[in-house]
């Protein structure tokens, strides 16, 4: 016979129970599930991506009409319950009531508000759910200034994305520091750092006395007798379980429903509580993995099978990205405690472990957090840490055997170690869905739910896919080039030096090739690899290359073409710029754009008109500025000596040196340079492949930046004291770079394999220096010349072969 | 048939394309080998790339814009639900000939 169940309140708590009731017997209940909120189970969790805009609420939706109507549940969406009649057992909702056998409350929490004068205003606004989220984007939207009142988990949320909306946002805080439950001092100040560096002001110890406005909320007082102006006011300054329904009913309530282990009321054995409602053993709850714990016993207890609900530690992350922080357990000092603490100022790392009689209590971590739930592990296991107490720090990579493989971390951990926080979710379980055929992390998610809340874990089920999968898998390094071979790139690069393969059908024929003459993915890298080890013997092929490269000219998406000319370090002047105007408007081009890399770009252009518009630009004296190559793109320079107060070197002038030294090379991927004049870095060096920051003692030269798809920091390769050792090793670096790294790979992506360390030693040694450079020359002297002036010369390639629109129909 | 010669083989690179233009848009010569030339519609069924600027290899071509496969034999994509038309080719003491009836069939197609 088939029960009614009556749930209250479509939370993450209570979704949780009916994915379990459904799962472990679909026909156990006939279910009704009313809800305040206009909609079904969405994962609250990312309103916060929702609200900084990174996800969209389709993005977030647990439960949609489609699934709810596939397992049968009535739903009353958008509608309240106003009261509980347990003597008739009826559920009255706003629109008619329900009778029940069994009935959950899962009503979650209501956000406190501080009772000063003005809170009703318009314009006043907390953080729980879309409505809220959607009021904040749209209040976002007019701008302006906005405080934030309360500098925990949610508040911080809160103007982080309002902040990245644009608005002007102050975070009000009563305590001496951020998310003082959370975080010591020291975290807090390294969290604090962060957020002001976005922009974000943050008051602590403010205490608001009142929220003035005439029809809505135009200033926020203090108790100091400041005002801070505020378009916008949100308050988040905690929760309270949402209890009135219960209340009215006669139930036990402390500050929550009171249940036992089974999730049963004290006072009713028909009603159950769920989620942050309850309050179970003196505890209330925030966070939802204990309440999957809840949902999951929950469910068995109205199946009759025993289970019983414990309360374990949970560990906390902030959703705000760039914002690195982990803590767990118990962190407050005491007798007997000992702490082990590990500062990097210059990275704004903070660690730190509390550790009472050889165990790990806590764990409060900024900056670098990859470790925490290893810790995390430790401290629920109460593992004995006697043994790596010296290196227990520095997280689980440099326990046992030593081993720097980021993999092997993962490895080592024990099937019980908790991966998901979030849903509590084990590597065992995650490991059994990849054995049992879970491939992706779409499956996994799928499967076990790992990865499916917050996040968070991602990079980590993404490990343990790697390590499990990789037995019977390659090693993604030693795949091979493309379908046209069983080589990989290194095992390519290596055999065309050793064996001295000089062209591409020695290639095809010497090494295997499994198809004629190779394809779009492999042509291209051979090519290459021919041109940077024998470039007196390999004549270039420009059929190899990528449209882009065969026609000196970037393909638009409409067919046409962008023409970028060399401004030499970013330098011109008025016969160029001239010569730049006229060719736009002789050839009609309909966009003229400054570039991110300091030059001027006509765009779209049509194909046949490149021979003459590169001929017109020549005469001026411009040439190509390979804007579309796997080559040297740009050198960026700053105004240096020549005109700025604080310039130490003359950086304009080495740019251009540079850029005259290095242009026209073919490189595995494209190189970008700079030259900054002094450590105010205005040319933006530190995040180029290679860049050099002038000092008053010479030049930092830096390599292996990133700001693409990537963001990185260059690192330092040498410290030099003239400008022709800057250069030297530049060019060395160079050619190291074409004669070690495969095709595609950025030089940070290459360094990320060789070690910076293999690098600097190569460049420091005198002989090996002096051979790079002249390697480089030679190769040079081949490809240091214009490649517009040699096209322009051969226009008539550029013209259809013949024109048949003017021959006589039959 | 009516064949009309188009021009030298020479004049279209090894493992390159030129186009002819015709009343109805432009046809795509491959040189896929020394002495092999292959005609096709320039214009990718995907979003339009000019097939002409793609990289020829085999008896293949690659679209530039976002790398469907072409077989020049059969016009058809690799893996993909895409196909281009493919004219009748003939070459003579290394001209290139094309089927003026085909090509006008194709503008009143
Ligand atoms: C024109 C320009 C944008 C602009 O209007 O400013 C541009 C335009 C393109 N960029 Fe860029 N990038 C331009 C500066 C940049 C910068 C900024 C810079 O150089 O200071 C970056 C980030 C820095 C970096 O490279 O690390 C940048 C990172 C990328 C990336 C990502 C590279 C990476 O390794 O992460 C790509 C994709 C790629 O190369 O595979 C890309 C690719 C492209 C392509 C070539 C996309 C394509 O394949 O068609 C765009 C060609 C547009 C065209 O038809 O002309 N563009 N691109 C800039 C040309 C600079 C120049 O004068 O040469
Ligand atoms: C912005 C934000 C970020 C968060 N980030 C994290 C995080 O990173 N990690 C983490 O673990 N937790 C996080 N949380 C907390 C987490 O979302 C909650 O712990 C969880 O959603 C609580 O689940 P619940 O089912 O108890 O309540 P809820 O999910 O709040 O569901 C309760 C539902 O009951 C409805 N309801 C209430 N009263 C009635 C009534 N009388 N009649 C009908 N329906 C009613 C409400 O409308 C609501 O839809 C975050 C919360 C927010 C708001
Ligand atoms: S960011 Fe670069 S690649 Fe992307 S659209 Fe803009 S120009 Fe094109
Ligand atoms: S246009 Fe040819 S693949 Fe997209």
């Amino acid at each position: 016979m088939t029960e009614k169940l009556v749930v209250i309140g479509a939370g993450m708590a209570s979704g949780r129970v009916i994915e379990h009731l459904i799962e472990a017997d679909p026909d156990a209940y006939d279910i009704t599930l009313f809800n305040a909120e206009p909609r079904g189970n969405y994962n609250r969790i990312m309103l916060s991506p929702v609200l900084s805009g990174d996800k969209t609420y389709a993005d977030i939706v647990t439960h949609d009409d489609a699934w709810y109507a596939a397992h049968g549940v009535t739903c009353r969406f958008g509608e309240h319950v106003v009261r509980i009649d347990r003597e008739a057992k009826l559920v009255e909702g706003q629109n008619g009531p329900v009778p029940y056998d069994k009935l959950i409350i899962a009503t979650g929490s209501a956000p406190f508000i501080i009772p000063v004068p003005g809170k009703d205003l318009p314009g006043v606004i907390t953080y729980r759910d879309l409505d809220d989220t959607n009021a904040m984007i749209e209040a976002a939207g007019k701008g302006g200034k906005a405080v934030v009142i309360g500098g925990g988990l949610l508040g911080l949320e809160a103007a982080a994305g309002l902040s990245e909306r644009g608005m002007d946002v102050t975070v009000l805080h009563l305590m001496g520091h951020l998310m003082e439950r959370q975080l010591d001092e020291a975290a807090g100040y390294l969290l604090r750092k962060d957020l002001e560096g976005r922009g974000i002001t943050i008051r602590t110890q403010a205490s608001t006395k009142a929220i003035l406005g005439e029809d809505r909320a135009e200033a926020v007082l203090l108790e100091s007798g400041e005002t801070l102006g505020a378009d916008l006011v949100v308050m988040a300054v905690g929760i309270r379980p949402e209890t009135r329904l219960a209340t009215d009913a006669g139930l036990e309530v402390a500050r929550g429903i009171e249940v036992n282990a089974q999730m049963q009321s004290l006072t009713d054995p028909d009603i159950y509580a769920v989620g942050e409602c309850v309050e179970f053993d003196g505890h209330l709850f925030g966070l939802v993995a204990p309440l999957y714990d809840q949902a999951r016993v929950l469910a068995r207890s109205l199946l009759g099978e025993p289970d019983a609900f414990v309360v374990r530690d949970t560990a906390t992350k902030l959703k705000v990205t760039g914002c690195d922080l982990f803590s767990a357990g118990d962190f407050a000092e005491g007798e007997g405690r000992e702490d082990i603490v590990l500062r990097d100022p210059a990275r704004g790392i903070y660690k730190r472990l509390v550790i009472e009689d050889d165990r790990l209590v806590g764990a409060v971590m900024y900056g670098d957090t990859a470790d925490g739930n290893w810790f995390f592990g430790l401290i629920k296991d109460e593992t004995g840490i006697e043994e790596m107490r010296e290196t227990l720090i520095f997280g689980p990579a440099f326990q046992g055997e030593g081993a720097a493989d980021p993999l092997s971390a993962v490895a080592a951990l024990p099937p019980e170690a908790e991966i998901c926080g979030c849903n509590g979710i084990c590597k065992g379980t995650i490991v059994q869905a990849i054995e049992g055929g879970a491939a992706d992390l779409g499956a996994i998610r799928a499967q076990t739910k790992a990865s499916a809340s917050c996040g968070t874990c991602t990079g980590l089920v993404e490990q343990l896919l790697q390590v499990t999968l990789g037995d019977e898998f390659q090693m993604p390094t030693a795949q091979p080039v493309c379908g046209c071979t069983d080589l990989c790139h290194e095992d390519v690069r290596r055999l065309i030096k050793s064996r001295e393969l000089k062209s591409q059908p020695a290639v095809w024929q010497e090494l295997g090739w499994k198809t004629p003459n190779g394809c779009h993915v492999c042509r291209p890298a051979v090519n290459f690899y021919l041109l940077a080890d024998w470039p007196l013997e390999h004549q270039d092929d420009p059929q190899s290359r990528f449209v882009n490269e065969r026609k000196h000219a970037n393909i638009q998406k409409d067919g046409t073409f962008s023409v970028v000319p060399r401004m030499w370090g970013g330098i011109t002047n008025p016969r160029e710029l001239r010569a730049i105007a006229d060719a736009a408007e002789k050839y009609d081009v309909p966009t003229v754009k400054v570039t991110g890399g300091q030059r001027i770009d006509l765009l779209g252009v049509k194909g046949e008109d490149l021979p003459a518009i590169w001929a017109d630009l020549n005469r001026a004296g411009l040439v190509s500025g390979h804007a579309y190559s796997k080559g040297l793109r740009t050198v960026k320079t700053c105004v240096g000596t020549d005109h700025c107060r604080f310039g130490t070197q003359d950086s304009t002038g080495l740019g251009i040196r540079l850029e005259q030294i290095l242009w026209g090379s073919w490189t595995p991927h494209k190189v970008k340079l700079a030259v900054s004049g002094c450590p105010r870095n205005c040319a933006e060096a530190t995040c180029k492949d290679v860049g050099i920051v002038c000092v008053d003692s010479g030049y930092q030269v830096g390599v292996g930046g990133a700001a693409g798809m990537d963001v990185k920091e260059t690192e330092r390769l040498a410290d030099v004291a003239t400008e022709q050792e800057a250069i030297d090793v530049t060019v060395a670096f160079v050619q190291l770079y074409r004669e070690n790294a495969r095709y595609l790979d950025r030089p940070y992506k290459w360094l990320a394999k060789v070690g910076l360390d293999w690098v600097r030693a190569r460049v420091a040694d005198p002989g090996e220096r002096a051979r790079l450079i002249e390697a480089f020359e030679l190769s040079q002297s081949i490809y240091r010349k214009d490649p517009w002036a040699e096209h322009a010369k051969k226009a008539d390639r550029f013209r259809p072969l013949a024109d048949l629109t003017l021959e006589a129909a039959e | 048939m009516s064949w009309i010669d188009i021009g030298h083989i020479d004049e279209v690179p090894l493992h390159g394309a030129r186009i002819v233009k015709t009343r109805a848009g432009c046809i795509a010569l491959f040189r896929t080998a020394e002495a092999e030339v292959f005609a096709a519609a320039d214009a990718c069924p995907h979003k339009g790339g000019p097939l002409s600027e793609g990289i020829v290899h085999g008896q293949s071509v690659t679209c530039p814009l976002h790398n469907w496969v072409f077989d020049l034999n059969t016009g058809q994509a690799q893996g993909e639900d895409g196909r281009i038309a493919t004219y009748p080719l003939r070459l003579e003491e290394g001209r290139i000939l094309l089927d003026g009836a085909a090509l006008d069939k194709r503008r009143a197609a």
